[in-house]
């Protein structure tokens, strides 16, 4: 009992911690994406702005979603909101924590991916190219261009390789003036997102400590109930099955008596505990018709009471008539073939 | 109870490791950070400053406040602070204590940002070249001072190629790389002093208090994880009588469906204490659906009751596969 409890506790501390784990595990894997990723601006005046911004925004989507994905208590949340009520009433304050503490770690990696490409400055270079302000950084003596030609000149500013607007407004400039926007805007964005984080995390003791305790409380043991039905279930399960399947082997080891037409061979007395539990299935044939036996015509889902040993071996007496004769003509089937 | 103690001396020393372990992996994540952060100055005369002191000084914000979130001491700091004295007085100088500790923690990252930052130089350059006087230097002496101005923004720039190659450009980037970092080394002088003045002469004022409010901060720390354990424990037994209950229930639902005799003596083999009752494809789907569709209700006081809408139920079809399948029969919540 003792290990059970100590397994218990190490499971419950170690779900919040699997969590930050995963959690922890994905905002790397936003870095590693981030480095991995190939950034390829187009350079071209209608495109930039829609990679540039897409490769923001889009990826961080996806992360966040999969943040729920890998969530294991989504199906919990999803299950509590919508089962009927019962018995047992539904809180509100317990599903909006369990929804809250599910999308606070959801947000981590997607948040992580928006700073790094602010920071690392490609994204909002290649979006913003176009705008940046050739008056006050660029040669205001350069012979006029059309604002297409501009816009098209403008756009090659992240392509280093082919840009051609030197004498319009110098590359470096450019990029430099764009990335320390980015850089600026990825600094903001995470103190924006930490002083939230923190405020959330310090105001709540503040105000309705005794209602988080109570919906954290009842969240634990939603989940803990869930774990602990399964684990039952299973439990029961194993039992079923091997009881159906003792009284399988039992059904076929009484048929077989029967169909020999002879008297059982007496076990010699010291056999011990090997004979008993070949079940009286004892050659080749017999464990091959056993085998056929099973895959053909498996039992019914249905365990009848230990019966009481009778000289013709129908097993079948003393069932309760309760249920529909479905399972019934299996059986009477099963005895009729042999 | 050995192994009790065991996890408790375990918890009450680990919990002054895990924050000081925090905070070392804070300071070394922004050592990294900053490593890993390509720099670049804009060189354009107006976002100079403002670029080259926002990253001397926003990140530290940052720093100090990621140290105060993942410091678990500061929720519990908080919530002695704000609790209701009810049936126990609050020690504001425990809440000191355990403010100060916090504190202090918090503020390691940030200061070797800080320190690290001014040691490299880079800010500091970008930040104060355009304040430096043109005078000084023999490159911006003779030129108008628009010009010098932007001259002196692009010193930090070595791709310019206006001044890559300048003497001169070089001269203000050494002085100003030479102020930054003597501004750092004394910072890190001054910090170092006052650390080890702080811990020597501590034990000269108040020890006594000291102790108290440290061993009360211990005790608040290790008492509000025993409660969450205490919860947990709770919570598991709870469940698991919960889950009894309602087999129970549902066997007893079955023995009154079934009309079969009740059976004699039929507890011999251990497989079918763990069946309850339960031996049926049809039983257990059953149970299953009942499981969704009625959670048994949080009492287990009443386990043995026979529950009124049991027996409603009782007069309800029983074996009515096809009809229960999809959805879940209408009950009224008691």
């Amino acid at each position: 009992m003792d290990k059970f409890r100590m397994i218990f506790q190490f499971f419950q501390s170690n779900q919040e911690s699997f969590m930050n784990g995963i959690c922890g595990i994905m905002a790397l894997a936003s870095t590693q994406m981030y480095s991995a990723f190939d950034f390829n601006c187009p350079c071209l005046p209608h495109y930039n702005l829609a990679y540039g911004l897409g490769i923001l925004l889009v990826p961080p989507f996806i992360l966040f979603l999969l943040g729920f994905v890998l969530n294991n208590n989504i199906s919990m949340l999803a299950e509590e909101w919508r089962r009927p009520q019962g018995q047992r009433g539904k809180d509100p304050a317990v599903l909006r924590y369990m929804f809250c503490s599910m999308a606070q770690r959801a947000m981590i990696a997607p948040a992580v991916w928006v700073s790094v490409t602010l920071l690392d400055g490609k994204c909002i270079t290649c979006a913003f190219c176009t705008s940046v302000p050739v008056e006050s950084l660029g040669n205001a003596s350069h012979p006029r261009l059309s604002q297409g030609e501009i816009q098209r000149v403008l756009a090659r500013i992240p392509c280093k390789d082919i840009y051609n607007g030197q004498q319009l407004i110098a590359n470096e400039v450019a990029v430099r003036y764009l990335r320390c926007i980015s850089q600026a805007l990825g600094w903001c964005s995470v103190l924006l997102m930490t002083t939230l984080a923190f405020l959330v995390r310090s105001l709540r003791p503040c105000f309705s400590q005794a209602a988080f305790l109570k919906s954290r409380y009842w969240s634990h043991y939603i989940d803990i109930e869930r774990r602990l039905f399964d684990e039952t279930c299973a439990e029961h399960a194993r039992s079923f099955a091997k009881v159906c399947i003792q009284q399988f082997f039992e059904g076929m080891s009484t048929d077989l008596v029967a169909a020999r037409c002879h008297l059982p061979r007496k076990a010699p007395a010291d056999a011990g505990e090997a004979a008993e539990k070949l079940l009286g299935i004892t050659d080749q044939g017999t464990m091959n018709m056993a085998l056929k036996s099973w895959h053909r015509c498996k039992p019914p889902l249905h365990l009848h009471p230990p019966a009481l040993p009778t000289g013709n071996g129908w097993a079948g007496e003393g069932q309760p008539p309760t249920y529909p004769s479905a399972p019934r003509r299996e059986t009477a089937a099963y005895y009729s073939w042999v | 109870m050995d192994r009790f103690r065991m996890i408790f001396q375990y918890f009450q020393s680990n919990s002054e490791s895990v924050m000081n372990g925090i905070c070392g992996l804070l300071a070394l994540a922004s050592v990294k950070m900053y490593t890993s952060f390509d720099f670049s100055c804009p060189c354009l005369p107006q976002y100079n400053m403002a670029y080259g002191l926002g990253i001397m000084f926003v990140p530290p914000i940052i720093l100090f406040l990621c140290g105060l979130i993942l410091n678990r001491q500061s929720l519990v700091m908080l919530e002695e602070w704000r609790r209701p004295s009810g049936r126990r007085k609050k020690d504001l100088a425990v809440i000191r204590y355990m403010c100060s500790s916090i504190m202090q923690r918090a503020m390691v990252a940030p200061v070797i940002w800080i320190i690290v930052t001014l040691l490299d130089g880079k800010c500091l350059i970008c930040a104060f070249s355009g304040s430096m006087d043109p005078e000084k230097f023999v490159g911006f002496a003779n030129v108008s001072t628009v010009q010098a101005q932007q001259l002196l923004a692009k010193v930090p720039c070595k791709d310019e190629e206006l001044t890559s190659n300048s003497t001169s450009r070089k001269a203000v980037s050494r002085y100003l790389r030479c102020w930054s970092q003597a501004l750092g080394w004394s910072i890190l002088l001054i910090l170092i002093i006052a650390a080890f003045l702080a811990r020597w002469l501590r034990p000269c004022f108040n020890q006594a208090t000291l102790l108290q409010a440290r061993h009360w901060s211990n005790y608040i720390d290790i008492e509000q994880k025993i409660f969450e354990e205490a919860c947990c424990e709770h919570s598991r037994l709870f469940a698991h009588k919960c889950i009894l209950h309602f087999f129970e229930s549902m066997r007893q639902e079955i023995k009154l469906h079934s009309f079969s005799l009740p059976r004699e003596g039929e507890q011999a083999e251990g497989e079918e204490d763990l069946l309850r009752g339960i031996t049926d494809q049809d039983q257990v789907n059953k149970l299953l659906k009942t499981w969704y569709c009625e959670k048994p209700p949080l009492d287990v006081s009443q386990a043995h009751q026979r529950h009124p809408l049991v027996r409603e139920r009782s007069l309800l079809p029983w074996a009515d596969n096809t009809s229960t399948r999809s959805k879940c029969p209408l009950h009224t919540s008691v």
